[in-house]
């Protein structure tokens, strides 16, 4: 009797064996996709009611805080830089050759008309940190084969409560994300794709971003070139630089 | 004919009678001036009846605008927490506190926090505003937050209905932060909505139940600020600073300033145009007149009383002048101050609070004022160029020769 229940628990213990533990996989996808530092050229393409646009920019970035990010096209938006220093934003506009901070309602609006709000650019922490997860299944996405975690939060100031990621099993990248409220209400969902190897890490050089409250097919947002833990000068977090 | 006998008799004329043929004469050279006189008349009285206009349509619009901002926002005056500036959007985040545990019952507790709501699939940014429902220190509906069985009822102002094309009875998706920064979302219902001349109440922001707000943000027992009745004694409260009514309504009563400083130059302009017309007359009628005052001399009459006759003449433009201000004014002034003044549909978007009409404040000190301010300064006008006559030589001026 005790063998027969062997042989119908044996697929199940091995099964749970093959999966590995959500933590070790939260760890492997911010190692791929958290650098000490980076610079990029990319492009955002924000799907509008009235056609799409596409804004490039030039972005530096250095630890988990800081940011800064020069527009170099469309013709309007040239020139316009914005820096991330902590918790507080500036961005400067040539036209006015102003800088401005953003802080409250403004941060919460959309960066250039995107699914992208100014405190989304914001939340850069890694997920481990944030995060406890738990393997709940498995899932195809784009022919790829994936585990599926869900994301509960374990520090109070968490922006998104709850989360559910799509993992490629082999690559350790996110291939899928949908972010929750904490009343369990579906707000943002953010598709990754073209993904490659890049100096060591795997890294997605495409993500689409869906405000799911919001009509629309959402932001695409495109890595043309990136580089990992490259030295960036300090004065590059300054904002004397946003006039330079 | 009697006026010329009684000063050809040389003896001295009591100083009664001489005011009173001053007028007299006064009184026919100006009737006599026909169309002269009726045109500075026409527009000492245009400008009399323009100034009190304008005066009192402001007068009015600040009444309305102050009246309005106590009803609906103001109360009887403001309690804030120490770290918000209404001013400073920067401030909200942090700024609110625990309500004091003194006695807060002539106070309404209002939390204010930022969110967005959905319409039609659009983002908006919004303040939510947590107020006890169980007040009547300000005009805002509350009553019917407290009715509705919604779960997140909530009341908004007919401006923002309007932008964001909801009406009453409707959902709309809402999402917020809780106290440590993590999302929320959920359904609100808009329970009413609210017609106010107060746009710092309506315009991108919707009213809830603050318990309701309290138990969404995980903010229970804070306040951003508190909304104080009439009966409110003012109490040093730590981290709390009170502002009082008159301290609140600074920012409307410096603009009522600016713009009564606009009407006094646009009506000192007017007055001047006015005055120029009055100096005119006179110029010209002691220009004709010479021969005249030199009769007057010659019968007898100092060149002081001639002064006077001529000035009294000045005078009496700005005399008939108000005095047809009134015949016409009047009517017009009790014609609007009953039916009002409809205000243009820009004001309202301009975030200035106006009424959708607005009654004009005619005050007797109004009147009063600009009629005496019209009178002087014409009599000063009049004086200017009749100076000319005390040094007049009557033989020459007997004679028509220009001097």
């Amino acid at each position: 009797m005790k063998k027969i229940l062997y042989l119908f628990l044996l697929p199940a213990f091995l099964n749970a064996q093959n999966t590995p533990d959500g933590a070790d996989i939260l760890r492997k996808v911010d190692k791929n996709m958290i650098s000490k530092t980076s610079i990029s050229t990319s492009q955002m393409v924000v799907h509008g009611r009235r056609g799409s646009r596409t804004i490039t920019s030039k972005s530096y970035q250095k630890g988990e805080v800081n940011s800064f990010s020069e527009y170099l096209s469309p013709a309007r938006e040239k020139g316009t830089k914005m820096l991330k220093l902590d918790d507080r934003l500036w961005i400067y506009s040539p036209s006015t050759d102003r800088t401005i901070q953003l802080s409250g309602h403004m941060l919460r609006q959309s960066v250039m008309g995107s699914d992208l709000s100014y405190e989304d650019m914001m939340e850069d922490r890694k997920l481990e940190e944030v995060y406890n997860a738990k393997v709940v299944g498995e899932d195809t996405i784009g022919g790829r084969k994936t585990w599926v975690l869900e994301l509960s939060a374990k520090v109070d100031d968490a922006t998104y409560e709850k989360r559910k990621e799509w993992i490629d099993k082999e690559r350790y990248i996110p291939l899928k994300e949908e972010l929750f409220a904490k009343s369990g209400e579906l707000l943002k969902r953010v598709l990754l794709s073209d993904v490659e190897k890049i100096d060591g890490r795997w890294y997605p050089k495409k993500m689409n971003y869906k405000d799911m409250l919001k009509d629309g097919e959402g932001t695409d947002f495109i890595v043309d070139e990136i580089t990992f833990d490259t030295d960036i000068p300090d004065y590059i977090f300054n904002k004397a630089s946003l006039k330079q | 004919m009697t006026a010329n006998s009684k000063i050809s008799t040389r003896s001295e004329p009591p100083r009664g009678a001489i005011t009173r043929l001053a007028f007299h004469l006064a009184y026919k050279n100006l009737m006599g001036a026909g169309l002269r006189t009726w045109l500075s008349v026409g527009i000492l009285s245009f400008v009399f009846v323009l100034i009190i206009f304008y005066q009192g349509y402001v007068e009015g619009f600040y009444q309305n605008s102050i009246d309005e901002n106590i009803a609906w926002e103001y109360g009887g005056g403001q309690l804030l927490y120490k770290d918000y500036d209404p001013y400073d959007a920067f401030t909200l985040q942090d700024g609110h506190g625990k309500i004091p545990a003194t006695d807060t019952k002539d106070l309404v507790p209002i939390l204010i926090r930022q969110a967005s709501i959905y319409p039609q699939g659009r983002l908006m940014p919004v303040l939510v505003k947590g107020i006890e429902v169980a007040q009547n220190t300000v005009k805002l509906p509350t009553q019917l937050l407290q009715q509705s069985s919604a779960e997140y009822p909530v009341i908004i102002g007919k401006r923002m209905a309007a932008s964001v094309n909801l009406k009453k009875g409707d959902q709309v998706m809402l999402r917020w932060r809780d106290k440590n920064g993590s999302f929320d979302a959920g359904n609100v219902t808009i329970a009413g909505i609210f017609d106010t001349d107060v746009p710092n109440v309506d315009i991108g922001q919707i009213w809830m139940p603050l318990k309701k707000l309290w138990a969404m943000t995980d903010m229970k027992g804070q306040a951003t600020l508190f909304i104080a009745n009439n009966n409110y004694e003012q109490k040093n409260l730590p981290k709390w600073k009170f502002k009082t009514q008159d301290e609140l309504l600074t920012g409307i009563r410096a603009l009522e300033k600016m713009d009564k400083i606009t009407g006094v130059i646009i009506y000192l302009v007017l007055l001047a145009i006015a005055m120029l017309a009055v100096f005119d007359t006179q110029v010209l009628s002691i220009f004709r007149r010479q021969q005249e005052i030199g009769t007057y001399i010659s019968l007898g009459m100092t060149r002081k009383q001639v002064l006077g006759l001529f000035t009294a003449e000045g005078c009496m433009h700005s005399i008939l002048g108000v005095l047809v201000g009134f015949i016409y004014g009047v009517p017009i002034f009790i014609y609007f101050t009953r039916q009002g003044i409809g205000t243009p549909a820009a004001v309202d978007n301009l975030g200035i609070s106006a009424g959708k009409r607005i009654f004009p404040d005619f005050s007797p000190e109004l009147i009063i004022g600009t009629a005496v301010l019209i009178i002087v300064s014409t009599t000063i006008v009049s004086f200017l160029p009749a100076r000319k006559i005390a040094k007049m030589n009557p033989v020459d001026a007997l004679k028509g020769k220009l001097q």
